[in-house]
C-alpha cells in the first residue's frame, strides 16, 4: 500500500518545476504536443468553440430547424420583457441565498460534531456522503413520495395530528422550501467531508493552547478552529455558490417549475427554451446571462474573501 | 488531580459523550429515512404504499416489484448502455487528464504556466451554459441520438487535468532522476515511474469520472431521442416515473436499482474516496 501513504504526504505548497532550472534544458514541443494534444483538442472543440458558439447564437434567431437571421440585441431584450424569465432568475437566486447558508452551516456542525471521539464516525460519514453520488434523478424521485399529498410526511402528520399537513409541492409558498430542504439533504454531505478534514488538520498544539488559556469548546472552536479553516470555508463556500446557481434536476423532477413559476430556474428555462420551444439563441442568450452571474459572483467572492479568509496560520 | 476527582470528570465528560452521540444518531437516523423508506417501499405491495398509519413494511416482502421494473421497462438496457458509457467515458478520461497532467506537473516547457491557467479558468465554465451551443455542435457531427455524444462532449474537462497533476506533483522528483540516469525517456518514466506510484489517485478519479457520467440526466435528457433503446438509468428512471406514476413501489425499486452501484462502489473504497475529496476538495457537487 505504499502509494496510498503516497498522497497523505503534505502536498501544498510544492511548486511545479520551475522554467529554467540549471542545466536542464526544456522539454522538446513535440514531446509536450503529444502529451498535451488529447487535453488541448478536446478542451477547445468541447469547451472554447461551444462558450464562442453561445456567444455568437445569442444575437441570431436561432431556431434549431430551419433557417436563422441577426437580430442584434433582440434575444436579450426579449429575456428582460419575460415575466417567466425574471421569475426564473429571482427563483434562482433565492434558491442560492436558502441553499447555501443552510448547506455550509448543516456541513459544518455536522463536522465539528463528528469529531474523532464519536463512535462509527466513518460509517455515519459514508451515510451523509451517500445522496451525494446517487443519481439525482433517484434523490428527486424518493422526496417526491415523502412531499406528495397522501405521501410519507402527510401521512405520519395525519396520524399524529388529524390534519392534513400542507401540499409542500403544490403550494406556492411551500414548493421553494421544499426544493431547498430536498436539496440541503442531497448535497451537505460533500461540505461536510472537505470542512471535516480541514478541522482535522488545525495542530492539537493550537486547540491545547486555547483550552490552557480557559476557553471552552464553544469558544474554541468559534475564535481559534473556524479562523484557521477559512479557507476551506471560502473554497467550499465559492463551489457551492456555483454549483447552486446550476440547479435544475431537483426542480424539474419534483415540481415542474410550479406552481405557476414558484420554482422555475435558470437552467430549466434554458431547457426550455432550447428544447421545447427549440429557439437556440435565446436559450444562448439566457446561457450568457447564467455564466455572467455565475462569474460575478466569483468575483465578488474572490474580492470579499480578504477581509475574512486568513491563509498565514 | 486525586482518583475520585478524575473518575468524576471522566464520568461526566461520559455523560455528555452519551447524550452527543444519541442525538448525532437520531440527526442521522431522520437523514437516513428517505432511504430507509425507499427500500421499505421498495418491497410493498402496490396497495400498501399510503396507508394510516404509516407502515414501514407491508404485510408481505414483495421481491416481485424488481422483477416487474425489468418487465415494465428494458431497464437491463439502460444498465447497460450506462455502464457502457460511464465506463468508456472514464477510460477517455483517465487518458487524456494523465497525458496532461503530466507535461504540466513535470515537463519543462514555455507558456506551461499560462496554458495551465487557461485550464483552470475552464473549470468556472457550467456544463449547463454549454449544452445549448453543444446541441448545435452534435447536430453538425450527426451524433444526435448517440452514445458518442454520451461520451465524448465532458470527456475532456480540466477537472482530471487539475486532480492528476496535484497527485503527480507528489511524487518524488529523484525517483524521475533516477529513471533518467537510467536512460529512460520522458514516455518511459511516465508510464513506469509516475503513473504507478499515482495508482490510488488515478482510481479515485476514475471512480468520481464515472460515478459522473452514471448520473447524468440533463444531457442525455437533451440529446437521446430513442428513449427505448438509447436511454441511460437517469432518464429510463425519470420515464419510468412519467409512465408508471402511481405504481411507486416499482418507481422505488426502479430507485434502488439506479442507486445500488453508486453506492456500491462508496462503501467498497469509502476511505480512499473520502480522502480524494479531502485532499483535491474539487469534484461532486
Amino acid at each position: 500500500m505504499a502509494h496510498v501513504t503516497q498522497t497523505r504526504e503534505p502536498r501544498a505548497k510544492r511548486p511545479a518545476t520551475p522554467l529554467r532550472s540549471g542545466r536542464e534544458a526544456g522539454t522538446p514541443y513535440p514531446t509536450v504536443a503529444s502529451f498535451l494534444s488529447p487535453s488541448l483538442i478536446g478542451l477547445a472543440v468541447f469547451t472554447l468553440l461551444p462558450i464562442a458558439m453561445a456567444l455568437v447564437m445569442a444575437f441570431f434567431d436561432w431556431p434549431a430547424f430551419g433557417s436563422r437571421s441577426f437580430i442584434g440585441l433582440d434575444n436579450f431584450r426579449s429575456l428582460a420583457g419575460d415575466p417567466v424569465f425574471r421569475a426564473a432568475v429571482r427563483n434562482t437566486l433565492v434558491f442560492v441565498v436558502l441553499y447555501v447558508p443552510l448547506n455550509i452551516v448543516v456541513s459544518m456542525v455536522l463536522a465539528a460534531w463528528m469529531s474523532p471521539r464519536i463512535r462509527g464516525r466513518q460509517f455515519l460519514r459514508v451515510l451523509f456522503f451517500l445522496p451525494v453520488i446517487t443519481p439525482m434523478v433517484a434523490n428527486a424521485v424518493v422526496w417526491r413520495l415523502l412531499y406528495q399529498p397522501g405521501g410519507s410526511i402527510d401521512g405520519t402528520w395525519e396520524w399524529l395530528t388529524g390534519s392534513h399537513a400542507p401540499n409542500f409541492l403544490g403550494d406556492a409558498s411551500w414548493a421553494m422550501v421544499a426544493v431547498v430542504v430536498m436539496s440541503v439533504w442531497q448535497g451537505f454531505g460533500y461540505n461536510m467531508i472537505v470542512f471535516s478534514a480541514a478541522i482535522e488538520a488545525v495542530p492539537e498544539s493550537v486547540t491545547e493552547a486555547a483550552r490552557i488559556d480557559g476557553a471552552g469548546p464553544v469558544r474554541t472552536f468559534f475564535s481559534v478552529v473556524l479562523p484557521m479553516i477559512s479557507p476551506a470555508i471560502f473554497f467550499a463556500t465559492t463551489m457551492t455558490v456555483i454549483t447552486s446557481m446550476q440547479v435544475f434536476v431537483q426542480p424539474f423532477l419534483l415540481t415542474g417549475g410550479g406552481p405557476g413559476t414558484a420554482t422555475e430556474t435558470l437552467v430549466m428555462y434554458i431547457y426550455q427554451a432550447g428544447f421545447s420551444s427549440f429557439s437556440l439563441g435565446l436559450a444562448s442568450a439566457a446561457s450568457w446571462v447564467l455564466l455572467v452571474i455565475v462569474l460575478g459572483l466569483t468575483a465578488v467572492q474572490f474580492r470579499a474573501q480578504r477581509r475574512w479568509v486568513s491563509y498565514d496560520v | 488531580m486525586t482518583s475520585e476527582v478524575r473518575s468524576a470528570k471522566i464520568r461526566a465528560w461520559s455523560a455528555r459523550s452519551v447524550v452527543s452521540h444519541v442525538a448525532l444518531y437520531l440527526v442521522a437516523l431522520i437523514f437516513a429515512a428517505p432511504l430507509i423508506l425507499m427500500v421499505a417501499t421498495s418491497l410493498k405491495p402496490a396497495d400498501e404504499v399510503f396507508t394510516s398509519p404509516p407502515q414501514l413494511l407491508g404485510s408481505s416482502i414483495r421481491w416481485q416489484n424488481y422483477a416487474d421494473v425489468f418487465s415494465f421497462m428494458p431497464f437491463q438496457r439502460y444498465i447497460l448502455n450506462s455502464f457502457l458509457v460511464a465506463a468508456i467515458g472514464t477510460v477517455v478520461v483517465l487518458v487524456a487528464s494523465s497525458l496532461s497532467a503530466y507535461a504540466f506537473a513535470r515537463l519543462r516547457w514555455a507558456g506551461r504556466d499560462s496554458v495551465f491557467l487557461l485550464f483552470l479558468a475552464t473549470l468556472m465554465i457550467p456544463q449547463e451554459v454549454l449544452v445549448v451551443p453543444m446541441f448545435l455542435l452534435m447536430q453538425w457531427f450527426g451524433w444526435i441520438d448517440s452514445f458518442q455524444s454520451l461520451i465524448f462532449p465532458w470527456a475532456f474537462t480540466a477537472f482530471g487535468t487539475f486532480l492528476l497533476r496535484q497527485f503527480f506533483l507528489t511524487v518524488p522528483r529523484e525517483l524521475d532522476e533516477a529513471a533518467r540516469l537510467d536512460g529512460a525517456g520522458v514516455w518511459r518514466t511516465f508510464w513506469s515511474v509516475i503513473l504507478p506510484l499515482s495508482r490510488s489517485s488515478i482510481a479515485v478519479l476514475a471512480v468520481f469520472t464515472f460515478i459522473a457520467y452514471w448520473n447524468s440526466y440533463l444531457w442525455p435528457l437533451i440529446i437521446i431521442d430513442s428513449t427505448d433503446t438509447m436511454s441511460t438509468v437517469p432518464l429510463g428512471l425519470s420515464l419510468f416515473v412519467g409512465q408508471q406514476g402511481t405504481f411507486w413501489n416499482l418507481i422505488m425499486a426502479a430507485s434502488v436499482v439506479s442507486m445500488a452501484p453508486t453506492i456500491l462502489l462508496l462503501i467498497l473504497l469509502q476511505r480512499h474516496l473520502l480522502r480524494g475529496i479531502a485532499t483535491s476538495g474539487l469534484g461532486g457537487r
